[in-house]
């Protein structure tokens, strides 16, 4: 991701959880979409995820890409949030054995990538132990 | 009268012992616990930076202060550990906590007293009537070159104060500032370290204007020690804010609350802004608070707070920093230590 | 529309490391071979499958490299990309261009070279089959993904890590029989559950390989198969196609995957026969996990019970329905743009007589399972003797 501007487009989602919720059918797409992908209605409002949820299923990577060197081995998994939203995040600040699918989880604000040591520093949502 | 709305703190949950550290140098861990006054320091995760804890401590801060972020007029950040050299850390936290776009930003920098530079600021535009709110945010991760003492002692914290004009939980009856050029500790541009003069940071530097300041705040208001309920004061070890206490006339109590640095380290500008969010935590309505940063190059603010009646109401929003500091904690080795603080040489 | 026959199939010398082949030389080698089986002297259109020429060698516009490389120039060619599925797609496309009548015969090839970057560009080239920005920005790699369906499934019907080693146990069985596979040696479950482990549960066995390779098939109306072809007839009884969610998360179900389910109600409708009907099949194994849900997609083995496929024998060479008799894309290799070509070929192989000590014994019917990412495309073709 080398572009700043495929970074900065995507600002309001990473930072701030800022999601679509259907006029029609009430179904919340995260990331936002032009069309709902429950009834295909075009028209949405602004809503913003919670930001507590449980792990559905995790992982531990083990073998990473080089950007997240530094990390591996990370905890990655599909968390779903309190308001029935599911999302792809890490897992940090947790113990490998004590992690299940079903625990509690809570976002937090993380560094998610770096582009090298001139590029730009992309931030994002996170999740840790309850 | 103008003063804090809301504070919020962020500790990493990461610890290494300075038994750890020595280890590694060949140093003799008792002495250098004994002289530091020190156990244990915060390490930030990789994926961790004054930006990230800014923020986390900043949401904090709002959910105690219970305002509309889009209200808040100037978010400002003090470290000598920004992300970027130019690329100031208050819009990313301004944009996380949707303060953007109606807000003024600005990064501050004077080593550990970049913190309270913000706090300074922030108090002077809502007491102007510029702004109605104003987030201030000391955060650091500093680093310390290996072997050296700072090492020992370099960690990782944010704490964060809104301050606003209505509903204050703690007022500010007075600030002070206190600051000359005493070159006793810096980092030239393109230096990975900062570099120390050694015992010339004691007397001349960290009490000299430390000293000062207190002493100059404590005359302008007319108080003395016996008037507050609480002291803190820059921590970069655990001694010398034991030694400003005892020569300023503060009691052991009335400094313990906010001195975190034993099981903390020095979180440089998060230093003694940490340590006044440990003691909101605490404070009873009425209490008196002597706030006093330092900042190597050199300078120290000053500020005196009284807390009003609405702490109690607010405090028990958010986590109490105490909680951060002494629960959930993770013990790491050198090497993990290493990497993450990206010590390690690597290819390119 | 036409009924559509299958008359030449080649695949480039052997699949690997190949150091000395670049991209397009590998697509013409496995084109000409296909063209040299099926004995036709022209072509009248051709598709080039390839997930990602650009990331892995900065290459696009392949319909005209290889249309040109094959000395095909002016045949209309067309790339189709469906991530893993672009061989499959490909496929599809083909075979509907010569069914429509549009054209008499059509080359379909597929291609990856993956080996001109390191494993690092390979691994970040891959990930675009996900959801860049939704999935692959936060860290997860697709062993990751295919880990979180694999947490799952075992969560739920009690697979286990033995269960999935099996999977790879049995496609290096049939690989070791294969001469054209990356890897045609034999592996045991110790050595599966002590590689290292990847992302849990998968270990580095689990997984296919990174390969550079190529495949090809010639397709022409059945009718004029049945004048012409000096092989064996092959017909194309069904082909069907279904997309899914890109990104894992939005899927209903982490331990199923609809659009296989999905394009195969539609082949078997199409082709008029059921599962059981099936004698031979080549799945997508991309990880031991994907063959155990595609076995349960497919509707060869009830919900949950995809584990025992491999352990009981029911998928090996012998056993009931033999799965991946080419060595799967485990054994084999998985040049992500030839891989559902080469399934059509193998499938070929067999309804021919032709697959030697891995043939079925008289199977007439197969079926191909090729799919996109962690599900988001999945193409089923059923193939028939003719």
């Amino acid at each position: 991701m080398a572009n700043p501007a495929r970074y900065w487009r995507e600002i309001p989602q990473r930072y701030r959880l800022e999601a679509a919720r259907c006029a029609s059918c009430g179904e919340i797409s995260f990331p936002p979409r032009l069309v709902c992908p429950q009834c295909r209605s075009r028209k949405f409002e602004s809503v913003t995820l919670r930001e507590e949820g449980k792990i559905l299923a995790y992982t531990v990577t083990r073998v990473g890409p080089s950007q997240f060197a530094d990390q591996t081995p990370y905890a990655v998994g599909v968390v779903e949030l309190d308001d029935g939203v599911r999302i792809m995040t890490q897992i940090v600040d947790c113990d490998f054995d004590k992690l299940a699918a079903g625990q509690r989880v809570r976002i937090e604000f993380r560094r998610i990538q770096k582009q090298g040591d001139a590029g730009i520093l992309c931030y994002g949502y996170k999740c840790v132990p309850m | 009268m103008a003063g804090i709305i809301g504070y919020g703190a962020y500790i990493p949950r990461n610890r290494i012992r300075v038994e750890e550290i020595a280890k590694i140098w060949g140093a003799d861990a008792p002495s250098y616990k004994r002289g530091l006054g020190l156990e244990e320091k915060s390490v930030p995760s990789p994926d961790q930076d004054t930006i990230t804890m800014a923020v986390e401590a900043a949401k904090k801060a709002i959910r105690r202060a219970a305002i509309d972020p889009r209200e808040i007029g100037a978010v400002y950040v003090g470290s000598e550990s920004h992300p970027y050299a130019v690329k100031p850390s208050g819009t990313v936290l301004a944009e996380a906590i949707g303060a953007t776009p109606e807000v003024h930003s600005a990064s501050f920098e004077f080593a550990c007293k970049a913190g309270s530079e913000a706090m300074f600021v922030c108090l002077c535009q809502v007491e102007s009537g510029r702004i109605r709110y104003g987030l201030a945010v000391g955060a650091d991760t500093s680093q310390g070159a290996p072997g050296d003492a700072l090492e020992y002692s370099a960690a990782a914290g944010a704490a964060a104060f809104l301050f606003g004009r209505d509903n204050t939980i703690a007022d500010v009856n007075e600030t002070y500032a206190y600051m000359t050029d005493t070159p006793d500790f810096w980092r030239r541009e393109y230096q990975h370290y900062p570099r120390h003069a050694g015992r010339f940071t004691g007397e001349p530097a960290y009490f000299k204007h430390v000293l000062g300041a207190a002493r100059g705040i404590l005359s302008k208001t007319g108080m003395g020690p016996k008037d507050f309920a609480y002291a803190v004061f820059h921590q970069p070890n655990g001694k010398f804010p034991l030694n400003a206490a005892k020569q300023l006339g503060f009691t052991r109590e009335q400094v313990e609350t906010g001195r975190l640095v034993p099981k903390l380290g020095n979180t440089y500008s998060g230093s003694s802004p940490l340590g006044l969010t440990a003691i909101l935590d605490v404070a009873k309505p009425g209490d008196r608070i002597l706030m006093v940063s330092y900042g190597s190059g050199a300078g120290s603010d000053a500020f005196v707070f009284t807390v009003t009646d609405r702490i109690e109401a607010v405090r028990g929003k958010a986590a109490a920093t105490r909680d951060m500091l002494d629960r959930n904690k993770v013990y790491l080795d050198y090497g993990t230590y290493c990497k993450y603080r990206g010590k390690i040489l690597k290819a390119e | 529309m036409r009924d559509v026959a299958i008359i030449g199939v080649g695949l480039n010398k052997k699949w690997g490391e190949l150091w000395n082949v670049s991209l397009r030389d590998l697509f013409v080698e496995a084109a000409l071979n296909a063209v040299d089986d099926a004995g036709v002297d022209h072509l009248d259109s051709m598709y080039v499958g390839c997930m990602t020429s650009g990331l892995f060698v900065g290459q696009e516009h392949l319909g005209s490299l290889m249309a040109d490389y094959l000395g095909a120039n002016p045949i209309p060619a067309t790339r189709v990309e469906s991530a893993c599925a672009s061989g499959g797609a490909a496929f599809r496309q083909g075979f509907i261009e010569v069914a429509s009548g549009i054209s008499d015969y059509v080359l379909v090839g597929g291609v990856e070279k993956m080996t001109d970057v390191g494993g690092d560009e390979a691994t970040y080239a891959l990930s675009a089959a996900a959801d860049m920005e939704y999935e692959a920005y936060h860290g997860v790699t697709f062993p990751g993904l295919y880990a979180l369906m694999a947490r799952v499934h075992m969560e739920r019907f009690g697979t286990t890590c033995k269960q999935l080693a099996q999977v790879a146990v049995k496609n290096h069985k049939h690989g070791a029989l294969n001469p054209e596979a990356q890897y045609p040696f034999e592996v045991t479950v110790e050595d599966v559950l002590g590689s290292v482990m990847v992302a849990d549960p998968l270990h580095i066995l689990d997984c296919s390989p990174i390969t550079d390779g190529a495949a090809a098939v010639v397709l022409c109306p059945l009718d004029t198969a049945r004048r012409i072809a000096k092989k064996p007839v092959v017909r194309v009884l069904a082909s069907a196609q279904a997309s899914g969610t890109i990104a894992l998360h939005s899927r209903k179900d982490l331990a199923s995957i609809e659009s296989t389910s999905q394009a195969a109600t539609k082949a078997y409708r199409a082709a008029g026969i059921g599962p059981r009907d099936i004698q031979v099949a080549e799945v997508h194994d991309c990880f031991t996990i994907a063959e155990i849900m595609v076995l349960e997609a497919l509707g060869f083995v009830e919900t949950g019970k995809g584990g025992q496929a491999a352990e009981s024998g029911m998928t090996a060479l012998g056993g009931r329905i033999p799965v991946n008799t080419s060595g799967g894309l485990k054994a084999k290799g998985h040049p992500v743009g030839a891989t559902g070509v080469a399934q059509v070929i193998e499938i070929t192989r067999q309804l021919r007589g032709d697959a030697g000590p891995r043939q079925v014994k008289d199977a007439r019917i197969g079926l191909t399972q090729n799919m996109g990412g962690t599900g988001g495309s999945s193409v089923v073709h059923i193939l028939g003797a003719a």
